[in-house]
């Protein structure tokens, strides 16, 4: 079973900008919790700070905790790339590696952990394939270029590339936001199926799209968080106003 | 649009015209130069062409008293210093190029590139200078002994120690171009995206990881084009080479002899070129070095340009 | 285990490139280091203002090859900059397409092209006619060697001034070449003088393609179509002789040279004001 994740006290700069206060929230294991609000409101600073990719940014720095199965992930001894192995990330413009095939995109992480035999390589880069409902539109040309699939299908290659290395929560920021509709509610599918094995934290500037995948919402506005409730409870009576004036499009 | 080219025209219609036929005149010269270069050049060297054919390639006599020239030590001295030169030069450049563009903390990046910046402004004969007077009495009391009491037993290292000669020149040539490749290289890598590094670390990849698996592969055209520029500008380099190479048109196994390049071989004949004939091989010479790097400088555009936003730093 | 392997890989990796980094800079102070040292103590007044000394006796100066350096960047300058400044504007203004590309593609290779190569093109079109050795042909040398900086420079510097600029003095129905002079140029002018002031220096410390075109002088110059001393050449051939005087003042001619084309390079700066771009 997934683990889920407890937010204390987080805060989070770009230099002296200030763009996180005080978050505190529960992420449920093995479900879909989606973070809402305008843009520049902190949403993906906050998941970036969950496998600490924050602090990759020049200046950038975070404080607080992070708790993944009672482990502070910003505890002093803990190593941000053990971090990042097991919370995985998909960016909002699909990023494969151009210069690798598919199957080599998908078994880079595995690589990197030094797994060099061929029959686990096959079987982990299939399976994770059909994880992210690719298997059957690639198993032909797993030795083309990553880039030289479509969008959507590039965007649910980098899902197979950070499922294989089996991370226990996958982080996706506005991972539809550059996709075409149909390819979009691929991608919908997917969430939905993957919530079984793991913890989905998922930003979206689509309210629709939160409301059709997630069990949890948050919003947030200003860096810090309004509201976090039940989605259903966000979508029909949030409590804050400001959760309200945002949802009924009254701004952002 | 249309409207308003009509406009114009009515307003400033032979104005117009004539600056148009200016500034196009301008940049025909251009043209006219590169062709004028290539036609003259052809031209001047067509006698020694005619009278060596091939054989200007292959043979290595060069001996202006009997008019017969042979310049295969010029082309195996220009070679084989331009190699080792890239040999020390490439690692070295790229490793500090991913230094100041991926590694070093950002405080740190832009001093060191700007002081070599002012570095690859100094002029070859100022190398050379220091070539002579530094660096060759370094290599013949010190760098060579040494070389020669370990590494002897190679024929890379055998023979007198003089100082000046091959290793002299290769060196002072990757001294000179290292600034330049460590320039267009880090061009280079930040042209890369950050998507792709991003997605390297969330993969859960170190430093290095990433900078391999996402960089250096994404680069990687545009770094062999950066290798690339820098071998165009050692093949043509002069003064600094002409200063330390000691000038004597033979092959020798040993990096300890002397040796010549085309280039230092016009520098220092082609004042003196008492025949006709003489003049004219010399010409062949820079006619055959005027083509090789014009292949090479040609290549490395094409690889850079490939990989996009270091178009800036190939301009020279 | 494993984890720990890749950080140990990852740390001598960061310190390799640091190292080469290192290694790389080093020798290049070093050169510094040692030009300012072995120059400022040749450097007197006397370099200045004198002519260089016959072979034996001591003191003398670099004069008459400072005023020759100084002279040959002019006659460039005077050939080679409306040549650039008008063809860069003809490539960013053109609407064609073969022509400024082929003008471009050429305007690189030109610039890839070793410069002792140029000297040969510049003796057979202007010495072998003229049948001497003389300034103008140095200058003519050193144009074309700083026409292709100029071109692409200011090329890209036009292309940066924005449409809506030009566009709003064309509907005020001032002429089209009006508005490039008064309007486009002007608005470019801090670019194109940074392209202006790096080709200065590129050119400032040629020496190859001087060596038989312009050839040097121990006198002051003595017109355009004479030979004529420069920097670089002097300082060729005092380090190539023997004697240690004249190795002295080839250093100090070194030390020279270097802080006029560091200077012009510095303007160069201040003029962008820390735009960092690649080497040109």
């Amino acid at each position: 079973m997934a683990d889920g994740i407890l937010v204390k006290q987080l805060n989070a700069w770009f230099g002296a900008l200030h763009v996180l206060r005080d978050i505190d929230l529960t992420i449920a294991p093995g479900a879909v919790t989606a973070i809402i609000g305008p843009s520049g409101c902190g949403k993906s600073t906050f998941i970036r700070c969950l496998n600490r990719m924050h602090e990759v940014v020049p200046e950038a720095r975070a404080q607080g905790q992070v708790l993944l199965n009672g482990e502070d992930l910003y505890g002093p001894r803990v190593d941000p790339v053990q971090v990042r192995r097991r919370v995985g990330m998909v960016f909002q413009k699909p990023n494969p590696f151009p210069t690798m095939s598919v199957f080599d995109n998908v078994a880079a992480g595995l690589r990197l952990d030094g797994v060099r035999n061929h029959a686990l390589l096959d079987e982990a880069v299939e399976h994770a394939l059909h994880q992210a409902a690719l298997w059957g539109e690639v198993k032909d040309v797993l030795g083309k270029s990553g880039a030289s699939l479509s969008g959507g299908q590039q965007q649910r290659l980098c899902i197979a590339r950070a499922l294989a290395v089996r991370p226990e929560v996958l982080l996706m920021d506005e991972p539809c936001s550059a996709l075409d509709p149909i390819a979009t509610a691929k991608i919908e599918e997917l969430i939905v199926q993957l919530k079984k094995a793991l913890t989905i934290v998922i930003v979206t500037h689509n309210m629709q799209q939160a409301a059709r995948v997630s069990e949890a919402t948050a919003f947030f506005l200003l860096g810090e968080l309004v509201e976090f409730d039940k989605t259903t409870r966000i979508f029909t009576n949030p409590s804050d106003r400001r959760t309200e004036d945002y949802i009924t499009g009254r701004f952002g | 649009m249309r409207r308003l080219a009509h406009s114009t025209r009515v307003t400033g219609g032979w104005g117009d015209h004539l600056f148009r036929l200016l500034i196009r005149a301008a940049a025909l010269i251009l043209l006219v130069i590169v062709l004028g270069l290539v036609i003259v050049m052809i031209r001047a060297a067509f006698p020694s062409i005619r009278a060596f054919g091939w054989s200007f390639l292959f043979t290595s006599r060069w001996d202006p008293v009997a008019e017969k020239f042979g310049a295969l030590p010029l082309i195996y001295g220009t070679i084989v210093s331009s190699v080792l030169a890239l040999l020390i030069a490439v690692p070295l450049g790229i490793g500090a190029a991913v230094y100041l563009s991926e590694v070093a903390p950002p405080w740190i990046s832009p001093p060191i590139s700007f002081l070599i910046e002012l570095l690859a402004a100094v002029p070859s004969v100022v190398y050379g200078l220091w070539g002579i007077f530094i660096l060759a009495p370094w290599l013949r009391t010190q760098v060579q002994p040494a070389l020669g009491a370990t590494l002897g037993f190679l024929p890379l290292f055998q023979g007198p120690p003089y100082g000046v000669g091959m290793l002299a020149a290769g060196l002072i040539l990757a001294i000179m171009v290292v600034p330049f490749i460590i320039a267009v290289s880090r061009e280079v890598l930040l042209a890369v995206p950050n998507a792709q590094r991003e997605a390297a670390l969330a993969l859960g990849a170190t430093r290095w990881e990433t900078t391999r698996l996402a960089v250096l592969r994404y680069a990687r055209s545009g770094l062999m084009g950066a290798v690339l520029l820098g071998l165009g500008r050692s093949l043509g380099e002069t003064m600094a080479v002409t200063m330390v190479i000691g000038n004597r048109p033979e092959i020798s196994a040993s990096l300890f002899a002397p040796g010549y390049t085309m280039a230092s071989m016009i520098a220092n004949e082609f004042a003196e070129a008492t025949s006709d004939l003489y003049l004219s091989a010399l010409i062949e010479v820079g006619l055959l070095l005027f083509v090789v790097t014009v292949i090479v400088n040609a290549l490395a555009r094409l690889l850079v340009w490939s990989v996009g936003g270091a178009v800036k730093a190939v301009r020279e | 285990m494993k984890a720990r392997v890749r950080r140990g890989i990852n740390a001598v990796m960061e310190w390799l490139t640091a190292m080469s980094a290192l290694v790389v800079v080093l020798p290049l102070i070093l050169i510094l280091v040692f030009l300012v040292y072995q120059g400022a103590s040749a450097l007197n007044l006397d370099f200045f203002i004198h002519l260089p000394k016959p072979v034996g006796e001591p003191g003398g100066g670099m004069a008459n090859a400072i005023v020759g350096t100084l002279i040959l960047i002019g006659l460039a300058s005077c050939l080679g900059l409306p040549l650039g400044i008008l063809g860069g504007v003809y490539l960013a203004e053109s609407r064609d397409r073969r022509l400024p590309w082929v003008i471009r593609f050429l305007a690189d290779v030109l610039n890839g092209v070793p410069s002792i190569v140029i000297g040969i093109f510049a003796y057979t079109v202007v010495v072998l006619p003229l049948r001497r050795f003389s300034a103008l042909a140095g200058g003519f040398a050193l144009a074309v060697i700083m026409l292709p900086i100029v071109l692409r420079t200011t090329e890209e510097l036009v292309r940066l001034v924005p449409a809506s600029l030009r566009e709003a003095a064309l509907a005020l129905g001032i002429p089209e070449w009006k508005v490039i002079l008064r309007v486009v140029l002007p608005t470019a002018r801090a670019g194109i003088i940074t392209g202006v002031m790096v080709s200065i220096a590129r050119i400032a410390g040629e020496t190859a393609p001087l060596l038989f075109t312009a050839f040097g002088n121990r006198f002051w110059h003595q017109g355009l179509l004479q030979p004529i001393a420069a920097l670089p050449l002097q300082i060729f051939a005092y380090a190539i002789a023997p004697y240690d005087d004249w190795h002295r003042q080839a250093w100090a001619g070194a030390l020279v040279l270097i802080v006029m084309i560091f200077s012009s390079s510095l303007i160069a700066r201040i003029v962008t004001k820390g735009r960092y771009s690649g080497v040109r």
